[in-house]
């Protein structure tokens, strides 16, 4: 019952994150773009933990925790050009 | 400078050091617990300076019921914001909306501001350079003055007491 | 029995944290102006994600003894989502983004 679950709920994910890409091709501003990008990196770190539900290992949860540090920082770093032209002041 | 303050700069960042270095280890063993220990209180000590005034936390046990009245309010916004985006296009009625800022110091405004971003339909857009307004989008406002009034009531107050700031 | 009971547990939390991710995709894709698509993905992404963490907790804890490290990732999620929303939000006004409320007055 639960791989069921597991693959519909990918399923799911992997709709969502067609619908992101789609946000990134599409635009139209460099901030929708950011914002998809954002997105994107948090959809992927939940497939990567459903994908550790689905074959029984634990140890998927360290490519988790740093997909979502890496989208974070790279986030920050888009926005902060955007506002400032420049990423370290 | 006295002895406390010298060498136990933050002890709720060591508290939270230790908390962390155990959850990336998974595990409570008496090894993790006495590195993860000496971890928290020396990476304070050497990260002294670049560490902002610290905010004293004045209410525990206040800041603990406010946690879980924001846990709940994120849960029940997100089925309120699924209901917009499934819905139809009318139903979205976005708005900016000023919101008057009692809370000073920057500990308080980031949590005050993280708050508002995570719970019912608001998103903190900007805050002015005296940091007397913060700019609100609304996802769908029905009264933008009654919106910035819940704001004020609800995440404002408690946070402002909690910090007592 | 125990575990069926787990089992049921996952899978409700995964489902609601999938759609909650979907709900935030959709919003992103279908809402009109940057201000408003920032709502989906910073609220209803972020809780299911987290909700979906909640669910490999739960079962990890039930096979192989208590795991809590998933909880790291939430943790931090929920802490970096509203900071990534209010720059993107600046960057947005900064850039004077279309908004299909008017453009917001300079605080």
């Amino acid at each position: 019952m639960l791989n069921a679950v597991v693959l519909i709920a990918l399923t799911m994910l992997s709709v969502a994150l067609l619908l992101n890409a789609w946000r990134l091709f599409r635009g139209p501003d460099a901030t929708d773009r950011i914002l998809a990008l954002d997105t994107l990196y948090i959809n992927a770190a939940a497939v990567i933990v459903l994908y550790g539900i689905h074959t029984g290992r634990s140890d998927f949860f360290e490519a988790a925790l740093l997909i979502a540090l890496l989208g974070f920082v790279s986030t920050m770093a888009l926005a902060k050009f955007l506002l400032r032209g420049d990423i370290i002041e | 400078m006295t002895v406390r303050s010298n060498w136990l700069p933050h002890p709720l960042l060591s508290l939270a050091l230790l908390g962390l270095w155990l959850l990336l280890n998974n595990s409570a063993a008496p090894g993790h617990l006495v590195l993860g220990t000496l971890l928290g209180l020396l990476i304070p000590v050497f990260s002294r300076r670049f560490w902002p005034e610290a905010t004293p936390l004045v209410r525990p046990g206040l800041a603990f019921r406010f946690a879980l009245q924001v846990v709940w309010d994120i849960i029940v916004a997100n089925f309120a914001v699924a209901r917009i985006v499934l819905g139809p296009a009318e139903a979205v009625r976005p708005a900016f909306v000023r919101v008057p800022l009692d809370v000073q110091g920057d500990f308080a405004l980031t949590a005050l501001l993280s708050v508002i971003s995570l719970t019912p339909g608001t998103v903190s857009a900007q805050i002015d350079e005296e940091r007397r307004f913060l700019l609100v989008h609304a996802l769908s406002s029905l009264d933008s003055a009654t919106l910035a009034q819940q704001i004020k009531t609800r995440y404002e107050a408690p946070i402002k007491e909690i910090f007592a700031c | 029995m125990m575990l069926h009971l787990v089992n049921l547990l996952t899978a409700i939390l995964l489902l609601l944290g999938a759609g909650f991710a979907l709900v935030g995709s959709i919003g992103l894709a279908r809402l009109p102006d940057i201000f408003t698509r920032l709502h989906g993905p910073t609220k209803a992404s972020t809780l299911g994600v987290g909700a979906i963490l909640l669910a490999s907790i739960l079962f990890f804890s039930a096979r192989e003894g208590l795991t809590l490290h998933e909880f790291l990732v939430s943790l931090f999620l929920f802490l970096s989502a509203p900071v990534s929303a209010h720059l993107i939000a600046r960057a947005a006004i900064h850039r004077r983004c279309k908004s299909i409320c008017g453009a917001p007055e300079d605080p």
